[in-house]
């Protein structure tokens, strides 16, 4: 009987297309866009001024305050302006732009693909990590130095390494886990001594076969770390529910998982920590899947930070006219982009193409009180109940209720056969309600 | 058996006396005064409960009514002047006319001005909208059109101009409450004096975008230019932030800034129609829009 987590959860269909596409490396482009702002946090501090030369992994913007992250530069080159340019979002953010010149990277950096285990021991490896400036790659980009720091008082018991992927579509962690599987391991043992503990799991699930062997063979050679198969169930790979799949501990309401002794990196982050420490590489490209049913060939790209959405999408075959949605990052969680010029950050996973049978909402209808959503939200939450507290601006009610625990999975919005938006609503009553509280401090 | 009777009705008279001597007492010592004048101004207020007054609901805009010694400073939005000195009738005080205010939309993004570079299929809700991207335009200070503040307005004044996408306000029922405002998640509505003869100027843009990238995303985008603060004679123009504004208790409504701006970003509206000949006699004329 494999393991997964129990409250709620839903199947989307998995269409993994780009999973046997090994990982290639994108061509450079002419220029990147590099925004200060990549990661949950105070935006960097910008280091460089327009006609600065910069090489690859020279720090541009640096850490501003303790919840903020490094930013090093992807390219060798020119800062061409520090202007405001379009995110994810479409509303303007400040972001450094690089004219790329050739390929010179900065001497510290060991670029051979050797594989290396071993590293100064005497150095802090969390002060090496917020230097490198790695966040958590798994999408929600939370500071990774500031997760390794464990409050005062609590115990971190266990290392969870997150290679769920259970996004639909997405392949970029399950080929990074089936190419760079001893990087990975060393990464996870780094982090076990950081954190000082002696059990580190991985979690995947067993919709990966491949991975799952590669990763149980190669973990032998590696002290404490085991792998674990999990039951194929979105959204498994939500820090919480993967606790709970795999040590069913339950991180109590509006607390950390550092609470129960978990502490979870994702595949990626443990791959971007071996770079950081033993090759002394900061955290300038990441692996990003390029996919969707229209394109020629969907692709798993290494990417450098900062290159525009719409080079990956030429390297995959470019857009055609059916395409009506494209989403950065997965199809359940990830944002539609309304512009193709935005830039790769370092939380960018995945580029999905949706057609037009696939991207577009279906009509809304009245709820049924079918209560599908209430059954499926791994949260034990009432969305259809937190909906309506949002539509009438009922915020008190709606704190009440936990609307401040809801993990954005967008379950209850894909399994409502009325089509409402529930999770639209969830989310503005979550915004709203978690600005009432800051205000009450 | 006439005994039992006549025992119960006596016991029952008994304990309803003592009972009602302690009601009495009771009464009297917790009660709570109450100044009759709250019901009577609450009887004058227009029981829309709509909080324009900034009191939760008539009843406690009443109380506060009662309470103040001045009550000039304090004022109805719903009910107007009329209300007011009926308030100041009640209790006795003058009242000081105050200006009528009405609510403007500081955006003239219509479908035509403004190109959609995108469709938004979410929930139909600017605060959700706002929370989520830029919006349908590259406009990101323009007005959604979903419609927040149709559902704030309590008095039915304001609609959806299909045509252009952009939120009307009714003239004749808007009474400035404020409810639309606190409601616009892009700040774009604002009470503005409501002007003699319903006569206003206002720059209908908020894009605090640089000239460039606002006239990019909209046709009639202020610019920030201030070629209109450098016209008006009563310096009622400032400039900030990209975006000009003007202020209307220094506005005189001379229509200078609406002839010279480039993007006809400034609205006036209910004035005559312009003349070519400057000395043609315009009183005559009225405007009924």
């Amino acid at each position: 009987m494999l393991k997964t987590f129990k409250m709620g959860g839903v199947h989307p269909p998995e269409n993994k297309i780009s999973a046997n596409s090994p990982i290639e490396v994108l061509p450079l482009p002419k220029t990147v866009t590099i925004p200060i702002s990549q990661h949950i946090g105070v935006p960097s501090q910008v280091l460089v001024q327009k006609n600065d030369k910069v090489k690859v992994g020279t720090l541009i913007a640096k850490q501003n305050g303790f919840v903020s992250a490094n930013i090093h530069s992807s390219v060798s080159g020119t800062v061409q302006k520090i202007e405001e340019v379009f995110d994810t979002s479409g509303y303007r953010r400040m972001a450094i732009t690089i004219a790329v010149e050739g390929d010179e990277w900065e001497e510290s950096i060991d670029r051979s693909t050797d594989l290396k285990k071993d590293y100064d021991t005497s150095i802090d490896i969390i002060q090496k990590i917020a230097e490198a400036g790695i966040v958590g790659l798994g999408g929600a980009t939370f500071p990774a130095h500031v997760k390794l720091t464990v409050p005062q008082g609590k115990k971190a018991e266990i290392l969870i390494i997150n290679g769920v992927e259970c996004e639909p579509y997405l392949t970029s962690d399950h080929r990074l886990m089936l190419e760079r599987d001893n990087e990975i391991m060393i990464g996870t043992s780094i982090l076990m001594k950081a954190l000082n503990v002696s059990e580190a799991a991985i979690g995947i699930e067993n919709n990966k076969l491949d991975a799952i062997k590669k990763l149980t063979e190669t973990a032998k050679n590696y002290q404490g770390i085991k792998v674990v198969p999990l039951k194929v169930k979105y959204p498994q790979g939500a820090e919480k529910q993967l606790i709970k799949a795999i040590t069913n501990r339950e991180v109590p309401s509006g607390k950390l998982p550092i609470e129960v002794g978990a502490v979870v990196q994702n595949i990626g982050t443990a791959f971007a920590v071996y770079e950081a420490v033993i090759k002394n590489k900061p955290l300038i490209e990441r692996v990003v899947t390029v996919t969707g049913k229209s394109l020629e060939k969907p692709s798993n790209l290494l990417v450098r930070i900062g290159t525009p959405v719409q080079k990956l999408l030429d390297y995959a075959g470019g857009i055609d006219e059916n395409a009506t949605k494209v989403i950065s990052g997965g199809p359940m969680m990830g944002k539609a982009i309304s512009n193709l010029d935005i830039p790769v950050t370092k939380g960018t996973s995945g580029i999905v193409v949706l057609s037009k049978k696939e991207g577009y909402r279906k009509e809304q209808n009245n709820c049924i009180r079918c209560a599908r959503c209430v059954s499926v939200c791994p949260m034990g939450l009432e969305p259809y109940l937190l909906m309506a507290y949002s539509e009438r601006q009922m915020w008190s009610e709606a704190e009440k209720d936990k609307v401040m625990d809801c993990i954005e999975c967008g379950s209850c919005s894909f399994t409502c056969p009325s089509n409402r938006p529930l999770l639209d609503y969830v989310r503005l009553g979550k915004s709203t309600v978690g600005k009432i509280i800051r205000n009450r401090k | 058996m006439s005994q039992i009777v006549l025992l119960s009705i006596i016991t029952l008279c008994a304990i309803g006396v003592i009972a009602a001597v302690m009601l009495y007492y009771a009464a009297k010592k917790f009660q709570v005064y109450e100044d009759p004048r709250i019901d009577e101004v609450e009887a004058v207020l227009p029981s829309a409960n709509c909080g324009g007054c900034g009191y939760p609901g008539c009843r406690g805009f009443a109380e506060a009514l009662v309470k103040a010694d001045d009550i000039s400073e304090l004022n109805c939005p719903a009910g107007g002047a009329s209300v007011m000195s009926a308030v100041a009738k009640v209790l006795g005080q003058e009242v000081k006319a105050t200006e009528p205010m009405i609510a403007v939309l500081r955006c003239n993004g219509t479908l035509e001005h403004r190109r959609r570079t995108s469709t938004f299929q979410g929930a139909k809700n600017c605060a959700i909208g706002q929370s989520v991207y830029i919006g349908e335009t590259d406009c990101a200070y323009g007005c959604f059109g979903y419609g927040d503040c149709v559902d704030a307005c309590k008095f039915g004044a304001m609609h959806i101009d299909q045509t252009t996408g952009l939120p009307v306000i009714d003239e004749d029922n808007c009474v400035a409450c404020g409810a639309c405002v606190k409601a616009c998640p892009r700040n774009i509505i604002e009470l503005r004096k409501k002007g003699p003869k319903s006569r206003r100027i206002y720059v209908s843009c908020v894009n605090c975008d640089k000239g460039a990238i606002a006239k990019k995303a909209c046709a009639v985008a202020c610019i920030g230019c201030g070629k209109c603060a450098k016209e008006c004679p009563h310096e009622a123009i400032t400039i900030q932030n990209n975006v000009a504004y003007i202020d209307f208790n220094k506005c005189k409504l001379c229509r200078k800034c609406v002839e010279v701006c480039p993007t006809n970003a400034i609205t006036e509206l209910n004035f005559p129609p312009r003349k070519e000949n400057k000395n043609a006699e315009t009183s005559g004329v009225t405007n009924e829009n």
